[in-house]
């Protein structure tokens, strides 16, 4: 089991979500964030002076899979946020533990999907 | 203890307003009589009302009510940080409450009561005791007298919230309401009385100031600076602050301010005539002007225009066409409005950055120097063929009317500047200015307020 986090422009989450459903990977959570990266992101200027507003707005998606869905989702997002230029984000892959369903108490892979 | 203090504050307001109650009930008794009474005398009084010069002034008062809740709240509001935007708009609430009542009580007879020796006016009208229907012919002789003095007070609710500007997300709350109340009774109502009181002394030296170019603007300006310089910058001043926290509320405030400007310049004539038509035009094309030429510095300066930057130069513009808006034409209102756009914007661009004290949302830069350049601009452009009351400017061959405005700028720096840094350093001798770190940092909504503006989750 894999636990996937990608950061993304905002305005490819629609794409990336879509392409994620042709893919039947449904369990997605997604947050708003804020983020920079190597360009140190854009200085905002208020009455003249710049103050600490140099964050973007980003997208979160962190979804968990089992094994064999990892590389479908890979490129769903890749696919789908890949616009060519700087900002289009990153994709993090850790190990996940465990999972448990909640409602049925189910555990692992099964818990899942 | 401290609850204990707040308690017996409030008793103390009770007790002073049911002492106030019999005072008021007669008041109105006495009116009532002479409105309806049958001597001719009383009659005659009645008639002088005009009906369109009341209704004008009426509802200018409830536009100049809209400048300070939401329009100047929302303004204030949008600029600071999300942890502290309830503390903004409960300081603009709370002046629109505490000094209402001060006016009721003290404020109106001290600034506009009969003369004490140019100084100050004495306290026959406290608790608005002689202020009835009848026109009181020395200020308005076609308005009733109290549809002034409710106008009026709509200019002493305003000038102490343009003061939050400088202060904003440090002050705390109970030092914000001691040095307030005190504020507005040592510091407006005299200058209010020099400048508009039958007897003032500045009125008497021929200074304009049409509707509060120095009572307002440059009295709350230089008290801003005064503030700012007590209590010391931010944490994280200058390089280390968030941005404005919701520009759409400041875009809102600046239209709510030049919407409610209206009231405050063209119903300063206190008649619905010509006058008001000339001072409601200046004012818009100042306006208009001065928020176009921040926008150009902008370019010139930074290569775009921003949304803070052409609202401020608007704001700029309404405030330095303040003084002139009885006395100058369309021609003297582009000037004031292209110098106090380029002038506010160097001001806060360049200057604050190099003096670097912290005033946070620019009340000194806007209003203390948009002021000054407004009141010394009417001694250039004013002009008899505006307002045969009023007087000629640099530009019409009186020289003079330029230092006499000039001393009227100076009188209200070092009397409101002296003034106000006394009362910061009593104030905070007594109960303390500053929030402590720990609330600055928390933010002001939840450490003075126990609320939050925003909530993350449902």
């Amino acid at each position: 089991m894999k636990y996937i986090v990608a950061i993304i422009q905002p305005d490819r989450m629609d794409e990336v979500l879509e392409r994620l459903t042709d893919k039947n990977i449904n369990l997605v959570t997604v947050s708003s964030v804020m983020g920079r990266g190597r360009q140190g992101g854009i200085a905002q200027v208020y009455r003249s002076h710049k103050e600490a507003g140099t964050l973007l707005k980003k997208v979160k998606l962190e979804i968990a899979v089992n094994d064999e869905f990892v590389t479908p989702t890979i490129e769903a997002i890749t696919g789908g946020a890949r616009t060519g230029n700087v900002g289009d984000g990153k994709i993090f892959i850790l190990d996940l533990a465990e999972c448990i369903r909640i409602r049925t108490g189910e555990i692992g892979g099964a818990a899942i999907g | 203890m401290k609850r204990l203090g707040w308690m017996t504050g409030l008793t103390g307001l009770g007790m002073v307003l049911a002492g106030a109650l019999p005072a008021l009930a007669e008041e109105v008794a006495t009116t009532v009589t002479a409105a309806v009474g049958a001597t001719p005398a009383p009659a005659a009084a009645a008639s002088a009302v005009n009906s369109g010069d009341t209704a004008w002034v009426l509802v200018s008062t409830a536009l100049v009510m809209l400048m300070t809740i939401p329009g100047l709240a929302l303004f204030y509001g949008g600029l600071v940080r999300k942890k502290n935007v309830l503390s903004v708009l409960m300081q603009c609430f709370f002046l629109m409450c505490a000094v209402s009542l001060q006016w009721v009580i003290c404020g109106y007879s001290l600034s506009f009561g009969p003369d004490l020796k140019g100084l100050i006016g004495n306290l026959d009208w406290a608790f608005l005791k002689n202020v009835g229907v009848e026109p009181n012919a020395d200020y308005a002789g076609t308005i009733p007298h109290q549809v002034f003095m409710i106008f009026q007070m709509m200019f002493a609710v305003i000038t102490p919230g343009l003061i939050i500007g400088a202060f904003a997300e440090r002050m705390k709350f109970s030092a914000f309401v001691v040095f307030m109340l005190l504020w507005a009774t040592i510091v407006y109502d005299p200058v209010c009385h020099w400048v508009w009181g039958v007897g003032g002394f500045v009125r008497k030296m021929g200074a304009l100031d049409f509707a509060g170019g120095t009572v307002v603007h440059i009295n709350a300006g230089i008290a801003a600076l005064v503030a700012a310089l007590v209590l010391g910058r931010r944490l994280g001043h200058p390089h280390k602050l968030s941005p404005p926290h919701n520009l759409p509320f400041a875009v809102m405030g600046a239209a709510l301010l030049w919407f409610g400007w209206y009231g405050f310049n063209a119903g300063s004539a206190l008649a619905a005539n010509g006058l008001a038509g000339n001072a409601f035009v200046v004012t818009h094309v100042a306006t208009a002007v001065a928020g176009l030429a921040w926008a150009l510095m902008d370019v010139a300066f930074n290569r775009r225009m921003t949304v803070l930057g052409l609202i401020s130069g608007a704001v700029a513009g309404l405030v330095a066409v303040t003084p002139a808006a009885g006395f100058v034409n369309v021609g003297g209102a582009m000037g004031i409005g292209l110098g106090a756009g380029v002038i506010c914007y160097l001001f806060v661009s360049f200057v604050k950055e190099k003096l670097g004290y912290d005033d946070a949302l620019d009340a000194f830069g806007v209003h203390c120097v948009g002021g000054i350049w407004g009141a010394l601009a009417t001694g250039l452009w004013a002009t008899t063929t505006v307002n045969s009351a009023g007087a000629n400017g640099l530009f019409y061959g009186n020289p003079a009317q330029f230092i006499i405005q000039l001393k009227a700028v100076a009188i209200t720096v070092v009397y409101s500047g002296i003034v106000s840094f006394i009362l910061l350093k009593l104030v905070d001798a007594l109960i303390g200015l500053r929030a402590t770190e720990q609330s600055e940092r928390i933010g002001l909504d939840l450490t003075d307020h126990r609320e939050t503006g925003y909530t993350m989750l449902d």
